[in-house]
């Protein structure tokens, strides 16, 4: 297993290798792996139905106790199977609707890393490396939601996206190690061991707390889940397979395996039905009232997250079989519905419900499709989706939390869900066709193919259902930690289930006779439900975004005011406490020099570099500075030569003439010069730079008698000739003994040469 | 500045300054001089065409760029630690070889000597970089 996500690195990077001409095979070529990987995962559906699990173990950092591990087991087979079985499709799918863009090359290598990262999600059996993938997973669906870079919206919320769901992984993260610090590992095995120590210990609370919000992050759950309408700027393939069927299930996945670890408690049952029941709700509520089809399928998606995250959290044993089924219903409609979506904007050019009418003329097959999925959504029989509406009912009424409420809940959700389903389509499909509407182009009817196979599957599973047990049984065991065997089945008979679909219907369609026959209604609707649900979450989060941003730009400025001389007066003014600091301590003020007097030439010398110094400080023009400031550097070099430095002297030489040459180059373009500072920064400056300069004379003083370590100067010296071959000590120092230091220095010269360049050629391009 | 003089005088005195720049490299292991003076002296030599004719002049003349110099003077730097593995020894290890070369005689060369060219070239690229972006017109 580790091979394949191996290669689906491999392939990845070879789509880049495939010449353009032959750019139509690249998604084909992924859709072919896709299929091989769905059969490699078939192949062992019957070892993982009878109970088995297939793992891997490879060390990965054994210092830090981190292993590579994978496991496939019943809940990781019907993930995997869904993700290679959808993505095959999507690739498909892709293949035409993408031809008309460019760049589609970086799209396919995006979106086969995505596939391989939520491959590695599910397949994970240690947490850090689950939480990696997780990562992983959310910044391709940044970068494929923002694939229309050029569009600001598209920008805005993939950058929106990647900040909610990168904060519920961070979340996430410090749950890990909370949790990992409790049994001491990451792996999975080891935590499933000691579920009850994890349970009874005072990290558990928070670390659920974080986990969740890592997960209702994820899977889009209210009050976090603005990010996934957001993300329905990406291309439609990419909302079909993220954002409907993997990433967003990522959560769903997270708090399928956490289960045996978290849940059962009060806090777990609580907490998650509480919020998947109000995503549930709202999502399918607001839904009815939205105009863009994307919109309205990005809401009801979000209604099934909430379904699936309620189940999970109702934790009993027909809630989580409902939540397994469910799964697979939501998956097979809701890619077919959005793959759909993309064929119709292709076919009309819009997205508006309002524009588009009579499609059933134009694609009889289309309709067809529609209408499966639409059923299944609904929850009409003989549709999977009637199973699965059946199911949840069932566990609803058995919840033995708030079973009343819940009940009521979930068959308001549904009645809205009946209602949406009855409204796309016969607002899409039945009635006039728009004028304006774009003619039907034949050249996109393949991407019915996908949808078509989804459907099929939809209506197979509804009438076979039997075929989904072994995929159901093996996840419900894994979730559950025994050994249960299920039955699913179209008829359940007579029962109160049966009614309440039966009523759920029936308000549905009758809710939606109602707005069809009175479009006024739905508009008034809009209105009221836009002054209810005043509270614009994307607005609220860019806001809120924008005014952290300000209060920390806020704060950096205090420290980083951009003022070049502040930043010298604080070093040198914090440099000097210290050094009066030390000095203090180690009551080290008297200095044990004696002076000896020096031949006239050099203390003539030390006279011309003082005055000159001065003269620099005072002049009031420009280049008499320079002038003094080079006398003062020459004459230090002599003092250098002296005193028998000859490879100091040397250097300082040049480099005071090199200094010169530039100063007059820079002294050009520098404004007249003019006293700008009053009276008191002079004092302030000038008492800073003396009492510095002070400072730094005494412990020049102090230095002489300092006892060195006389070993390594002596071994410098000792050395130099004899193992170093050179009998220049400095050079063989910087070139031999102390290479990395000087490696170190040219290294600093070039960063600071490449500032120079960029600061200076900014001004250029400003100009 | 167009003077004659200078212009002239530079036509035959940058020669003597890049000798002499290559020279205080050779000898710097022994004698005073080395990669660092070398490299300044070697810009010195352009910087003095440079102020004789003008430096945009200069800047087209030349054939390798600054950047270019300071990449070569890093990666010779760099260079010049590897063969210290393959000595048996570790990493930076100076590596010397006796060369009998005629009219000069032996002479040794060693790994320091390249980090030395790679100090001469970075040094030489960073201050011309200086110069050619101070002295850049706009």
């Amino acid at each position: 297993m580790l091979i394949i996500l191996i290669l689906y690195l491999v392939l990845a990077f070879a789509l880049f290798l495939i010449p353009a001409k032959l750019s139509k095979f690249k998604p084909l070529l992924i859709a072919f792996f896709h299929l091989c990987l769905f059969g490699f995962f078939m192949t062992h559906l019957p070892d993982v139905a009878a109970g088995k699990s297939i793992d891997i173990h490879q060390q990965w950092i054994p210092q830090l106790g981190l292993n590579f591990e994978l496991r496939l087991d019943g809940l990781s087979m019907v993930f995997a199977l869904l993700i290679t079985f959808i993505g095959f499709l999507i690739f498909i799918y892709a293949l035409t609707y993408m031809k008309s863009y460019t760049g589609t090359t970086k799209f396919y290598f995006y979106l086969t890393l995505f596939s391989g990262a939520m491959l590695g999600l599910v397949l994970s059996a240690d947490f850090i490396q689950l939480f990696m993938f997780w990562e992983l997973t959310s910044v391709l669906s940044f970068l494929l939601i923002s694939y229309f870079n050029e569009n600001e919206q598209a920008r805005k919320a993939a950058f929106q996206s990647l900040f909610v769901t990168g904060f519920g992984g961070l979340c996430l993260f410090a749950a890990i190690i909370l949790i990992g610090s409790i049994v001491d590992s990451y792996s999975l095995s080891e935590w499933l061991e000691n579920a009850h120590l994890i349970k009874e210990d005072r990290r558990y609370l928070p670390a659920l707390v974080l986990v969740l919000i890592g997960i209702f992050t994820k899977s889009a759950q209210f009050p976090f889940h603005f990010w996934l309408l957001g993300a329905m700027q990406a291309p439609t393939p990419v909302s079909a397979f993220l954002h409907s069927a993997t990433m967003v299930k990522a959560g769903v996945f997270l708090l399928a395996r956490l289960y045996p670890i978290l849940g059962g408690t009060p806090e777990w049952t609580q907490v998650v039905s509480l919020f998947g029941a109000l995503t549930m709700l709202t999502g399918s509520y607001l839904a009815i009232t939205q105009i863009d089809i994307k919109l309205i399928l990005a809401y009801t998606t979000i209604s099934a997250l909430g379904v699936l995250v309620l189940l999970l959290g109702m934790d009993t044993q027909q809630s989580v079989k409902a939540a397994m089924v469910f799964l697979f219903v939501h998956a097979f409609y809701k890619s077919a519905l959005f793959m759909l979506a993309g064929y119709i904007t292709k076919e009309t050019g819009t997205r508006s419900i309002d524009k588009i009418g009579g499609l059933i003329k134009t694609s009889p097959i289309g309709f067809v499709i529609a209408m499966i999925a639409l059923f299944s959504m609904a929850g009409l029989p003989p549709m999977l989706g009637f199973i699965g509406k059946e199911l949840i009912y069932e566990a609803k009424f058995d919840s033995p939390w708030m079973s009343t409420a819940l009940l009521i809940i979930g068959v308001t959700s549904n009645i809205f869900m009946v209602t949406i389903a009855f409204l796309f389509l016969f607002e899409v499909f039945l009635g006039q066709a728009n004028e304006g509407q774009k003619k039907s182009d034949s050249s996109y009817k393949f991407l019915l193919f996908s949808p078509g196979i989804l459907a099929l599957l939809s209506l197979g599973f509804g009438l076979f259902p039997d075929w989904l047990t072994q995929l159901v049984g093996p996840a419900l065991n894994i979730i559950r930690m025994d050994d249960v065997q299920i039955k699913l089945k179209l008829w359940h008979g007579l029962n109160q289930v049966f009614f309440l679909s039966l009523f759920t219907v029936m308000v549905g369609v009758l809710l939606f006779i109602h707005i069809y026959k009175h479009k006024q209604v739905i508009r008034v609707w809009q209105r009221v439900n836009n002054r209810i649900f005043s509270i614009n979450f994307t607005k609220v989060f860019s806001s809120g975004l924008d005014k952290f941003i300000a209060f920390s730009s806020k704060n950096t400025q205090l420290i980083q005011h951009g003022y070049s001389r502040f930043y010298i007066i604080t070093i040198i003014v914090f440099t000097s406490i210290l050094l009066i600091f030390q000095l203090y301590i180690t009551r080290g003020w008297e200095i044990e020099s004696t002076f000896t007097l020096q031949p006239f030439y050099i203390s003539g010398l030390v006279l011309i570099i003082m005055l000159s110094v001065l003269m620099s400080v005072l002049s009031t023009h420009r280049l008499f500075t320079i002038i003094a400031m080079a006398v003062t550097g020459y004459g230090i070099s002599l003092i250098y030569l002296y005193y028998s430095a000859v490879d100091l002297a040397i250097t300082q030489i040049i480099i005071e003439t090199l200094m010169v040459v530039m100063f007059v180059l820079v002294l050009r373009r520098l404004p007249k010069f003019a006293k700008l500072s009053n009276r008191r920064t002079k004092m302030r400056d000038a008492f800073i730079a003396l009492g510095f300069g002070l400072i730094m004379t005494f412990l020049a003083l102090k230095a002489i008698n300092v006892d060195f370590n006389p070993s390594i100067s002596d071994y410098f010296v000792d050395n130099s000739a004899l193992k170093a071959y050179g009998k220049n000590v400095v050079n063989v120092i910087l070139v031999d003994f102390r290479a990395l230091d000087t490696l170190g220095e040219i290294t600093v010269l070039t960063i600071a040469a490449l500032g120079v360049y960029t600061l200076l050629n900014v001004k250029k391009t400003k100009k | 500045m167009n003077s004659i003089i200078l212009q002239l005088a530079a036509k035959y005195l940058k020669i003597l300054f890049l000798l002499f720049a290559l020279i205080a490299l050779i000898r710097g292991h022994n004698y005073p001089g080395g990669g660092f003076i070398g490299g300044l002296l070697a810009a010195l030599y352009i910087v003095y065409d440079s102020l004789a004719f003008t430096s945009q002049q200069i800047e087209k003349k030349l054939r390798i760029h600054p950047e270019q110099y300071i990449g070569a003077g890093l990666l010779c730097a760099l260079l010049s630690f590897i063969p210290g593995i393959y000595s048996g020894s570790s990493l930076m290890k100076g590596v010397w070889l006796s060369l009998d070369i005629p009219v000069i005689g032996v002479t040794k060369l060693g790994t320091p000597l390249l980090f030395d060219i790679g100090v001469f070239l970075t040094v030489m690229g960073v201050t011309l970089l200086f110069l050619f972006t101070l002295s850049t017109k706009r």
